[in-house]
């Protein structure tokens, strides 16, 4: 559940959708946005979660604090 | 759209969606472009063109392609197009809020497009104007990042414009895996941005690298990139897909080091080398820009230019334009083309009307290399006496821009061996950070300072008298004659009076470079 892009941030580069391991990541208006259903924080695919490895701005994919943290 | 004109007055049968070839090759024909009677005989408008200092197969590719000949942008125009957004390294002299700073204009988006809508665009663009003949991606973000989106807007092209010329900019990160894809589309022109061959030297330029789904830092992502720009570019060479290496001179980080990236580069094939300053300034956001990093002076530049050229030919028209901008190198025609307009057009690609037109500035432009050899007789008593003229034009080799409205002038080396274009500089003021806020005549003295003479079709009362006063002889008697002749008839004139002991030759100092890309749509 727990990653989430920071809209105001992001700059529509669209790197973090192709690299994402669940399609979690997509377009919606001017930003892209995940889908906390889908996010898995990368665990058990990469060592790093993609979107955040890839972000050219810093912090702007990060922890959503309102949901829990996913648990595999 | 206001200066969206072309140079010789082309202006209204080009701005018509269907174009009157007929009148276009006239006006071609009119023209005698750059260097007709003047030169040096070797390679006399822009430093890297011309048949004879390049071997005859890279000629061939090249010579249509305006971002690499400096003679060829006067009859040819490139277009790039942005379909490409993803990065997967950062440079410490961008900020992807933004185009790729570098290589466009910094602190502006460009239309990031669809593949389908990029090949509608180029078609449109290419049928509407016959100089069109390449098209490139680049910034913003890396093309091989978003491999699907490039090779599939290159398909595209492909299929119904066979004759337009395809080229990419890259990083290089991901250029191996991706060599035997651009060979399939005939790609035949990679420009690869290589900073530097050292990862000391690379961990103060690149912050990270995306690489095998880690993000690496410092020492040890510049050392996998440079280990893939150089694998990448010997894999082009084998194949024998033309390389040209850009990079970005950054004084007190890479500046010494780039004569080695040109060793570097030259080894393993790379057929054009453009040294470009940095342009960074505070508002543009990057690292750079915030911790003061400057970028070189004119003459910090030219001397590294010219250090590295050799045997190796150095590209010094290089505008870094805007990555979108559609028309000959140095204007924009942009407006005309955006997403909605192009949406609405029926296009109908015109392939016999652009074979027409090519062929007419072809046999033009060899009339021309043949016709390049005198004005240069009693040049030899110059001596060792060298110095810089700026040129007010607006393309086509004609001193043929008003003082006041030039945005760039461009820069010719005199010496006993003829006239050389040794770069541009610019002057257009849409960026308030930079000298935006000084006076204009300021910083456009600022800008040519180490000329001796500046020639204009025409200048004010005013800004003539401050110049003189700055050193800088205005001249407006060449009005709309060719360049080169004139500056060497002006040099002469100059050495006579020299020898005469009328005036006594002086070096004059350095100049600034302009923090910004060249926007030549402003107003
Ligand atoms: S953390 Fe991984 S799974 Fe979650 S959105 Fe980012 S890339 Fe997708
Ligand atoms: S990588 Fe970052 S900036 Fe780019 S689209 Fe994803 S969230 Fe936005
Ligand atoms: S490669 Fe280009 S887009 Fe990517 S970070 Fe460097 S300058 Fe920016």
């Amino acid at each position: 559940m727990p990653y989430k892009i920071v809209a105001s941030q992001c700059t529509n580069c669209t790197a973090c959708e192709a690299l994402c391991p669940n399609m979690a990541i997509s377009e919606a208006g001017n930003t892209f946005v995940i889908d906390p259903e889908k996010c898995t924080e990368c665990i058990g695919h990469f060592d790093e979660p993609q979107c955040v490895a890839i972000c050219p701005v810093e912090n702007t994919c990060v922890i959503d604090a309102s949901v829990p943290r996913y648990t595999p | 759209m206001a200066d969206a004109s072309f140079p010789g007055g082309q202006t209204t049968e080009a701005s018509d969606p269907v174009v009157d070839i007929a009148d276009v090759m006239q006006k071609m024909a009119e023209h005698k472009g750059c260097g007709t009677e003047g030169g040096s005989g070797k390679a006399s408008c822009g430093s890297s063109d011309g048949p004879e200092d390049m071997p005859p197969e890279i000629w061939e590719k090249v010579k249509n392609h305006p971002c690499y000949s400096e003679e060829a942008h006067h009859h040819y125009a490139r277009m790039h197009v942005a379909v490409a957004p993803a990065c997967n390294i950062q440079c410490n002299y961008c900020n992807r809020k933004y185009d790729c700073a570098n290589e466009s204009r910094p602190g502006v988006v460009s239309e990031r497009l669809t593949p389908e809508q990029a090949s509608k665009k180029v078609l449109a663009v290419a049928s509407t104007i016959p100089q069109m003949t390449v098209l490139g991606i680049a910034g913003p973000g890396d093309p091989l990042a978003n491999p699907e989106k490039t090779f599939e807007t290159f398909r595209l092209i492909s299929e119904v414009a066979p004759d337009i010329k395809l080229c990419l900019s890259t990083n290089g990160l991901a250029l191996p895996d991706w060599v035997d894809e651009i060979a399939k589309y005939k790609v035949d022109h990679v420009t690869i941005t290589i900073n530097m061959v050292d990862p000391e030297v690379g961990q103060h330029i690149y912050p990270w690298i995306f690489w095998e789904h880690k993000r690496l830092q410092g020492y040890e992502a510049a050392k996998v990139l440079t280990e893939r720009q150089l694998l990448g570019l010997e894999m082009l060479t084998e194949r024998g897909i033309l390389a040209k290496i850009n990079s970005v001179m950054i004084p007190g980080i890479n500046d010494k080091h780039l004569v080695e990236v040109n060793k570097a580069v030259k080894e393993r094939g790379a057929f054009l080398h453009n040294i470009m300053p940095l342009i960074s300034a505070p508002e543009h956001g990057t690292v750079f820009g915030l911790n003061g990093q400057r970028g070189p002076t004119a003459q910090e530049l030219k001397a590294l230019q010219d250090e590295c050229e050799g045997d190796m030919n150095m590209m010094r028209h290089c505008r870094q334009c805007r990555a979108d901008a559609v028309g000959l190198l140095g204007e924009d025609r942009s407006a005309e083309f955006t997403t909605d307009k192009i949406m609405a057009m029926d296009v109908q690609y015109d392939a016999e009307g652009r074979k027409a037109y090519q062929q007419a500035v072809e046999s033009e432009r060899q009339a021309k290399v043949a016709a390049r050899e005198d004005a240069l007789e009693g040049l030899e008593k110059a001596g060792d006496v060298k110095l810089l003229v700026a040129v007010a034009t607006k393309g086509h080799g004609i001193i043929n821009e008003h003082f006041g409205h030039a945005k760039e002038f461009q820069i010719y080396e005199l010496s006993a061996t003829g006239a050389k274009f040794v770069g541009h500089r610019r002057v257009d003021l849409y960026c308030q950070g930079g000298y935006g806020e000084e006076d204009a005549l300021d910083t456009i003295t600022r800008a040519i300072n180490d000329c001796h003479a500046v020639f204009v079709a025409k200048i004010g009362g005013c800004p003539r008298a401050e110049l003189a006063e700055a050193g800088i002889e205005p001249v407006d008697q060449y009005a709309h004659d060719y360049i080169e002749k004139s500056a060497i008839a002006w040099f002469k004139d100059y050495i006579a009076k020299v020898e005469a002991g009328e005036i006594e030759h002086v070096s004059r100092g350095d100049a600034a470079i302009r923090q910004g890309a060249l926007l030549s749509s402003a107003g």
